[in-house]
């Protein structure tokens, strides 16, 4: 391999990544305040993707309008979701709650393809063209994914770190009972958690839209469980954690494509994060778990 | 007034009279439907799978308290284990010739090694991941179920000789699997099961599933018991998948996606985790579920993820809690209440 | 105590289903007299169900025309309908139902492995079944590796082997385009695509072409952008791609984003795949096809098509579909015509034996004659794709 085609497939990567990152963040808020492997989350990724298509193929919007209808019907549907399949169970077995995730998965890809068929929606791409730098050809689509979220995920970063809600978020998933007593609203802080990472979810979607034309009722089943990944592996609970599993995952999956070996991509990616959370139970990033006795 | 206490030789003369009445219901039931009868058949033969399928996770799932989501992977092993060896068996001229009874040793032998193999798979994959807890464990074994599916995808490209045959499937499997195979095998597997549980060995998994800590501070090697379980029930899910194959005759490494593993885990979780009834039962419902609600056709996936929302929102614990059922007991119960209602009347 | 009940309740239930549901096939089996049962199989919902949905509304648009035409020697046609998410064990089971409802001969499965799994079932019992899509040679043989290997001789398909496109692709690539280097992207794990690239490399010594770049993604794989990269720096004169069309459409994308300019040569899965990717991507694109839109051969087909199911035609199976259930509609009137009594063995062998006698059969995707391993030997129509428009070029 050339040193210009390694940049350009570490380029690659680094969109898918861009991607994966996006979801991940979802995964991992939710992850980190109510303990809920979510499963539905890629799900909503799909309604967004559908959204987009038809507002932009359909009723031929502005891409602009386009994105805010997909980014709010994404934000509604992750909170509604969030109050009547989850706030019921909060106090249930965590398994249960994995399991309602679950179905709500089901039911969106089922309902997806009842509503929309279940052939892949295909539209034109957004952003067209693309720019040689050196001897590698960078896409636009590319330079925006990556730019667009990162710049998320440092607005994120400052939402959680420096706002009332965001601490407000951090102590429940520190310690419910606790944040609780403190005049923290339980019901509000999670469903802000859900609102915002649905509204990520609506984001990647146009950026998935952006990279592969076509959404489909089961377009968000892998992707989630890439993103879930990624979230491990970077360590749950963590915004630069999520970033970072992220774009191992998508750089990983370009280069072990890059080398002929695009059939063992999900193995590949399967086997890093075993060993990784061989070497360090919590990802990269992760809190250390103190067990009680 | 004395209380009724059955003695165990009582109780297992009880359950195998119940064996025999549930499997000469079965077996008339079968054959009473008429035309419809292979349809039954079919559907019977894939409940007994998905009992054995579910069962085996719930030793994992509800006994000793772990959320393993790479169930699929080890029924995979299994199922190409038997096959390959019953491909290369006569076996299937015996069947075509109508032998029954002379496929019966090469039907043991595979499912043993069904059984072998994928037992072995669960150490390899056990001692790893048992390491880690909850979410995570599920992750890493959703990871190495995704990993073997793969792997049976890509081996003969690797290997440069036809093995599993890749994605176009192995084909030809002989099949073997009857409603009295199937039988006779979900019975000595739950059997293999309950005895398991009602050891010493199964009473250490549950003091580890309650309390890990506490099951370590008596003295209970827990590394080990947590093993012991893994490997036992990807023993058991091997014998389900080498099952499947000799009734589906042909085997694709997609049939064994992830989503096969979460079908399993909801049939434990809707019957109740720690429940062998609730996962004989969720087993039965969800085979047959998707049956009866072909009438609807187009609806029926979304009637059942309803469903499953539905149940989860009513009832989270599952259908049967951690309710298990035991005739025995169930004899005695009835029989002291209305001894003690006659005495009381005489009193 | 209440569990105990509930237990109860659902064994009863489930010991007292058959008696009902026993007595309602009686009645169907009965009632079935004065029609003819035949029965779909396919996978119309799940993750492929876009490959079944247009099959299963040929093949319904198809018995509905030919109910509303008279039907079969006067008697109507009853199309019994199930779905098997693609899976052996459902196809299994539909079949099983199938057969206690009185069908006499079987339309499905759409995916090949489904397929396969009803054609073991369908042989032991010489019940006539045709796919329109199943393209895996063990659907019609028992093992395609030995050349002596049992035929299952009831099983038809209306579709042509995987193998024989890709030889006609090497051999276009060469002729027409003179081509010299070719890339190859595929899927791995799909025997479709697999089997089409066998058959590029054996034209490879005859037709003097050198793969310098050979790519492939793994199935429900979306992202196909290091592939892509890999072509692109390769610089092939042409990418064969023998793929499905919602693929095919993301991996042109893909493909022009990375600057790779080469002509494209798909296979037959790539039918509609003007819908998929961006006019100005796809210029110039030709693939090899079951059939050619819009010739006046399939005119009404497409017509009535876009009447019934408000869309077009979406892929090449609907009208595949149509032709299988043009061929299976002939066999029943020839074995109507001998008088027999519908679902006995004889009835069946009949159906089996015209099928297998077909002689240049008309149907609207081509004339069908039946090989030794009961595929059909058709031609090959060349789709030219400019403007965003899928045209007929020629037959090949």
């Amino acid at each position: 391999m050339t040193f210009s085609l390694l940049i350009a497939q570490l380029i690659n990567g680094m969109q898918t990544g861009s991607v994966y990152a996006l979801v991940a963040l979802g995964y991992s808020m939710v992850y980190g305040i109510i303990k809920l492997l979510n499963f539905a989350h890629g799900d909503i990724i799909m309604v967004g993707a559908y959204m987009t298509y038809y507002a932009i193929a359909s009723f031929a919007l502005p891409p602009v309008l386009a994105i805010i209808l997909a980014i709010t019907v994404s934000t509604l549907l992750g909170v509604t979701v969030e109050k009547v399949a989850y706030t019921p169970l909060r106090s249930a077995p965590r398994l249960s709650l994995l399991i309602t995730a679950i179905g709500v998965s089901f039911l969106l890809e089922n309902g997806a393809q009842l509503l929309f068929g279940a052939d892949q929606k295909s539209m034109d791409p957004l952003i067209t063209g693309s720019v040689m730098l050196g001897q590698i050809n960078v896409s636009y689509v590319a330079i925006v994914t990556i730019l667009v979220s990162v710049v998320i995920m440092i607005l994120l970063s400052f939402v959680v770190n420096k706002t009332k809600a965001g601490k407000a978020m951090r102590a429940v998933s520190e310690d419910m009972g606790a944040a609780q007593l403190m005049g923290i609203s339980l019901n509000r802080t999670i469903s802000m958690t859900f609102a915002i990472g649905s509204a990520l979810a609506g984001i990647g979607s146009v950026l998935y839209l952006c990279a592969y034309t076509q959404a489909s009722p089961t377009m968000g089943s892998m992707l989630g469980i890439k993103a879930f990944v990624a979230a491990v592996l970077g360590g749950i609970g963590s915004i630069p954690g999520a970033m970072i599993g992220g774009f191992t995952i998508g750089i990983l999956e370009a280069l072990v494509a890059a080398i002929g070996f695009s059939m063992w991509k999900d193995a590949a990616v399967f086997l890093v994060l075993i060993i990784v959370l061989l070497f360090k139970p919590t990802g990269f990033l992760g809190k250390k778990i103190q067990e009680k006795v | 007034m004395k209380e009724l206490k059955l003695k165990t030789p009582v109780r297992y003369l009880i359950n195998t009279v119940l064996i025999v009445v549930l499997w000469t219901l079965v077996t008339l039931f079968v054959a009473g439907a008429g035309l419809k009868g292979e349809y039954y058949r079919g559907i019977l033969i894939t409940i007994g799978i998905n009992i054995i399928l579910a069962t085996s996770l719930n030793v994992v799932c509800g006994y000793l308290g772990q959320l393993p989501l790479g169930h699929a992977g080890f029924m995979a092993v299994g199922a190409y284990a038997g096959a390959i060896f019953m491909k290369s068996t006569p076996a299937s001229q015996l069947l075509r010739a109508g032998n029954n009874a002379a496929v019966i040793p090469y039907i043991i032998i595979a499912v043993l090694i069904s059984a072998v193999v994928a037992g072995l798979f669960g150490l390899l994959i056990g001692i790893p991941a048992l390491r880690l807890k909850g979410d995570y464990l599920a992750i890493i074994t959703l990871g190495f179920g995704e990993i073997i599916r793969v792997v049976l995808t890509n081996i003969d490209s690797v290997l440069g000789f036809k093995f599993t045959y890749g994605a176009s499937g192995l084909a030809r499997i002989p099949k073997f699997t009857s409603l009295n195979v199937i039988y006779i095998f979900t019975v000595i597997c739950l059997f293999l099961i309950h005895v398991f549980m009602k050891s010493r060995h199964g009473r250490a998994v549950l003091s580890i599933r309650d309390n890990e800590i506490a099951a370590e501070s008596v003295g209970i090697n827990t590394t080990f018991y947590k093993t012991t379980a893994f490997v036992f029930s990807a023993m058991l899910a091997g014998v389900a998948g080498c099952l499947y194959a000799g009734y589906i005759g042909s085997l694709y490494p997609s049939t064994f996606k992830f989503m096969k593993s979460i079908e399993i885990l909801v049939m434990v979780v809707l019957g109740g985790m720690g429940s062998m009834l609730g996962s004989v039962i969720s087993a039965i419902v969800l085979t047959a579920l998707p049956e009866i609600l072909r009438s609807f056709s187009d609806y029926r996936m979304v009637a059942y993820s309803l469903a499953l929302v539905l149940m989860m929102l009513f009832r989270p614990k599952g259908l049967m809690g951690t309710y298990d059922f035991s005739m025995g007991n169930t004899i005695e119960n009835i029989v002291n209440k209305i001894r003690n209602g006659r005495g009381s009347k005489h009193e | 105590m209440k569990k105990v009940l509930l237990f109860a309740l659902v064994i009863a239930a489930f010991i007292a289903a058959p008696v009902f549901a026993g007595g309602s096939s009686e009645a169907s089996s009965s009632a079935a007299s004065g029609t003819i049962t035949i029965a779909f199989i396919g996978n119309t919902t799940g993750d492929y169900a876009m490959y079944g949905v247009p099959v299963r509304n040929s093949v319904v648009m198809f018995f509905e025309q030919l109910n509303a035409a008279g039907g079969i020697n006067g008697k109507q046609v009853k199309l019994l309908e199930y779905d098997d998410k693609a899976d052996g064990t459902e196809s299994i089971n539909a079949y099983n139902l199938a057969k206690a409802n009185g069908a006499t001969a079987i339309i499905g499965s759409v995916l090949s492995g489904a397929s396969i799994a009803l054609s073991d079932v369908t042989y032991d019992d010489n019940m006539p079944q045709i796919s329109a899509s199943a393209t895996n040679p063990k659907l019609t043989v028992m093992d395609p590796d030995d050349p002596k290997s049992e035929v299952k001789t009831n099983v038809f398909r209306s579709c042509f082997l995987d193998p024989f496109q890709g030889e006609k692709m090497a051999q276009y690539a060469t002729s027409k385009y003179g081509a010299k280097t070719i890339a190859i992207f595929y899927e791995n794990g799909s025997d479709y695509s697999e089997a089409i690239v066998q058959g590029v490399e054996s034209q490879l010594a005859a037709t003097g072409l050198k793969v310098v770049a050979k790519e492939a993604f793994a199935t429900g794989d979306v992202d196909y952008k290091a592939q892509m990269t890999n072509i692109a720096a390769a610089n092939p004169d042409v990418v064969l791609m023998p793929i499905y069309y919602g693929e095919a459409g993301r991996a042109i994308t893909a493909l022009r984003a990375a600057g790779c300019k080469a002509k494209i040569i798909g296979g037959d899965g790539f039918g509609s795949v003007k819908n998929y990717a961006s006019a100005a991507d796809l210029e110039g694109t030709i693939y090899m096809s079951g059939y050619a839109p819009g010739t006046p051969s399939v005119a009404k087909f497409e017509a009535d098509y876009k009447a019934n199911y408000n869309e077009e035609v979406p892929n090449m199976f609907a009208p595949l579909a149509w032709d299988a259930s043009l061929i299976m509609a002939e066999a029943l009137k020839a074995a109507e015509a001998k008088g027999l009594k519908a679902g006995s063995a004889e009835y069946k062998q009949a159906v089996i034996d015209a099928i297998k006698g077909m002689n240049a059969f008309p149907g609207i995707t081509g004339s069908y004659t039946f090989n030794e391993t009961n595929d059909p030997i058709k031609s090959v129509a060349i789709i030219k794709i400019s403007n965003g428009a899928e045209l007929f070029d020629e037959f090949f």
